[in-house]
């Protein structure tokens, strides 16, 4: 999990071009949207994107992403789950 | 002051304004399920043009104008367009005094594909050359002026065109628009998730996307007009939302101020505006905005219908081919109703027509909006006071 | 009848930033638009976040609309009488590209949305409208080489049918292996005439530079 979870900080500042962010300064508990990263409507797309991409997982209902990636915790153990 | 003169549209169900209008009117659908992997990996709607009638039309075209040249599937859509719309009206198109708009959000798009690469010389996907292409085979002397601005780019063009004749500067403005569905827009907008399942439905409680189209469409504005029924062109504006570069403004801000806009410069009040042609791609978020910005403006009660239900989105030619719809309504005092709309589904309590509803149209407003924040209103009356 | 003035203008290209003419910032190792637009704006530093999500070209036109419209006041003015009225030639081509090369691929291709919506030049005006809460009239224009007739009789227009009071006008572009970003201001306070022929001497000073 732990090892998920560096990966992802890696894999989301790489994708959504969070250039001024070093994976240290992401808290795995913190909210990603609203007022924690500070990400919007374009980064959640951008986040389905990465998981079936990277992982292979496809979220059906965009919806369900509220959940999935309210931090990046939420998002390791969705991952862990869905994960063939 | 500027008036309408002619126009044309090139759709999935027609070539001219009249046969497209007219399969509206019977409840033809023109968005039909595309299962073809060159687009997409798996099935989605859109509305696409008959391209074995287009290219017999394009060939009766070339031959009048002895070209012989090699034209791309969007070029012969917009010559052939461009020629059917001259063909009702005295406008010289090989004269100084005559201006070319192209509007096109993508144009030859499908050119940047690998195995498109070799078929055109590389600067033909660049849209300034399409403008080049199209003034060309008409032998206009003026360079086209291109207009790309997302998809309000149609009804930008119509104002820019009357704007450019209430100037001075030219007599007539030929405006034309056109986009083509194309593996580039239908991935990109899968990856926004924005393309409903089925044929799309404007302002429902059902509403989940929008549907792509592709269609050419031709208005040409000129600074006089022999018509008895004449149909001029009274305002039009722009405005941006200055909120998001994709989502629309939950409180309408940019479309309200189009709008506010449009009808300052009209000298007219919204209790004149007897129907309202809206963008309605019915995506949740834009037909929701769309409301509020009717609603702020106190027009609820004022029958609004979309077309794209029909002819899905068609980019930049959105804004001409729904003017031109709007323009045929007024000459039939015939309101078109809301193909794949039952039950209203925003927060306002706007007119969305279930059924056409046949009434003077003496005053009309064109709404547009798009990604960049960008939004656009249009007013158009059959008097010119 | 107030005549319309122009107050700045901003010219970027070849790893150089003018302001009215005057040499303001240059990075001589940056290497490309991205590493340019970087260093100018760490030069700047508007502390803006949203800046790495743009592509190349709306970076250049965020940072051409930043340093002209830099310590101007424009609280005089309503917001919805602000306007951005660009233009180029390429429109968007190498972020068109590269969404192409995302798709080319008919069994494996992951399209990013964040690329996608970028392939329309106008985002760039939205991107500094928000910015700036600038909520007039907007176009994007798409010529071949850059016209100041155009954009000055579209300009004079807007503001002649009161549409409009302030503009920033111009040409942000940028081609497979160049770029190039001519911006100014409009409005009714200023010392030259807004007109396309002092528009065409203003953008051909960078044959000087």
């Amino acid at each position: 999990m732990e090892e998920l979870i560096e990966k992802l900080k890696v894999q989301i500042i790489e994708q959504l071009n969070l250039e001024d962010m070093e994976p240290d300064d992401i808290n795995p508990e913190e909210p990603l949207f609203g007022e924690g990263l500070g990400l919007d409507s374009i980064d959640a797309l951008e986040l389905i994107v990465l998981l079936e991409k990277e992982y292979g997982i496809k979220i059906q209902n965009p919806k369900d992403g509220q959940k999935i990636f309210f931090s990046l915790k939420t998002m390791a153990e969705f991952i862990q789950e869905n994960q063939k | 002051m500027s008036f309408f003169l002619a126009d044309n549209i090139i759709s999935s169900l027609g070539f001219n304004t009249k046969e497209t209008f007219s399969s509206l009117l019977l409840g033809e659908i023109g968005i039909k399920q595309i299962d073809n992997k060159e687009y997409y990996s798996e099935t989605f709607p859109a509305s696409m043009i008959d391209e074995n009638r287009l290219n017999v039309e394009f060939k009766r075209v070339a031959e009048k104008y002895s070209n012989t040249s090699d034209h791309t599937k969007l070029e012969k859509m917009l010559i052939v367009s461009i020629d059917d719309a001259l063909s009702s009206t005295e406008v010289n198109i090989v004269c100084d005094k005559t201006a070319i708009i192209l509007s096109t959000t993508k144009g030859n798009i499908n050119l940047l594909a690998s195995n498109e690469k070799d078929s055109f010389e590389k600067e033909r996907v660049l849209l300034w050359k399409l403008g080049d292409v199209i003034r060309n085979f008409f032998g206009n002397p003026n360079q086209t002026i291109v207009i790309s601005n997302a998809c309000i780019s149609g009804v930008l063009a119509i104002n820019t065109a009357a704007m450019y004749i209430n100037s001075g500067l030219y007599d007539n403005v030929v405006v034309t628009g056109g986009d083509i569905v194309s593996r580039f827009v239908v991935s990109g907008f899968m990856s926004f998730l924005s393309l409903s399942p089925t044929a799309c439905k404007p302002f429902d409680e059902k509403r989940d996307g929008l549907s792509l189209g592709e269609a050419a469409a031709t208005i040409i504005l000129g600074n006089s007009t022999d018509d008895e029924q004449k149909l001029v062109f009274k305002g039009g504006a722009s405005a941006n939302d200055a909120n998001h570069i994709s989502g629309p403004s939950r409180n309408g801000e940019g479309s309200y101020i189009a709008i506010k806009k449009a009808i300052i410069e009209a000298k007219i009040s919204t209790t004149d505006i007897d129907h309202i042609s809206a963008h309605g791609t019915a995506t949740p978020y834009n037909d929701e905005m769309e409301s509020i910005a009717i609603d702020r403006h106190n027009l609820c009660a004022v029958p609004v219908n979309s077309i794209k239900g029909y002819l899905g989105h068609t980019l930049g030619a959105a804004g001409i081919v729904e003017t031109a719809i709007l323009l045929e309504e007024m000459r039939q005092n015939t309101i078109l109703k809301t193909a794949g709309f039952n039950n209203l589904g925003v927060s306002k309590p706007i007119f969305v027509t279930d059924r056409i509803i046949k009434k003077d149209l003496n005053c009309c407003l064109k709404m547009a909006s798009g990604f960049g924040g960008s939004n656009a209103a249009l007013i158009i009356s059959k008097t010119e006071s | 009848m107030v005549d319309l003035k122009i107050s700045r203008y901003c010219h970027i290209m070849d790893n150089k930033v003018f302001v009215d003419g005057s040499l303001r910032f240059e990075d001589r190792d940056a290497i490309g638009l991205k590493q340019f637009t970087k260093s100018i704006y760490r030069f700047l530093a508007p502390s803006y976040n949203k800046f790495f999500k743009m592509d190349e070209i709306s970076r250049l036109g965020f940072l051409a609309a930043e340093v002209l419209l830099k310590d101007v006041d424009l609280t005089d003015y309503s917001s919805d009488e602000i306007s951005v009225i660009l233009s180029n030639s390429e429109s968007t081509l190498l972020t068109d590209q590269n969404h192409q090369d995302s798709i080319n691929d008919f069994d494996n291709f992951f399209p990013s949305p964040s690329v996608f919506v970028y392939t329309l030049p106008n985002i760039m005006i939205g991107e500094i409208s928000i910015r700036h809460k600038f909520q007039g009239e907007n176009t994007f224009f798409i010529v071949e080489n850059f016209s100041a007739d155009l954009i000055a009789n579209h300009i004079n227009n807007l503001f002649l049918t009161n549409k409009s009071k302030v503009f920033v006008g111009g040409l942000v572009n940028q081609s497979n292996d160049n770029y190039e970003a001519f911006v100014y201001l409009a409005s009714d306070k200023g010392h030259l005439q807004h007109n396309a022929l002092k528009i065409k001497s203003l953008y051909n000073n960078k044959i000087e530079y």
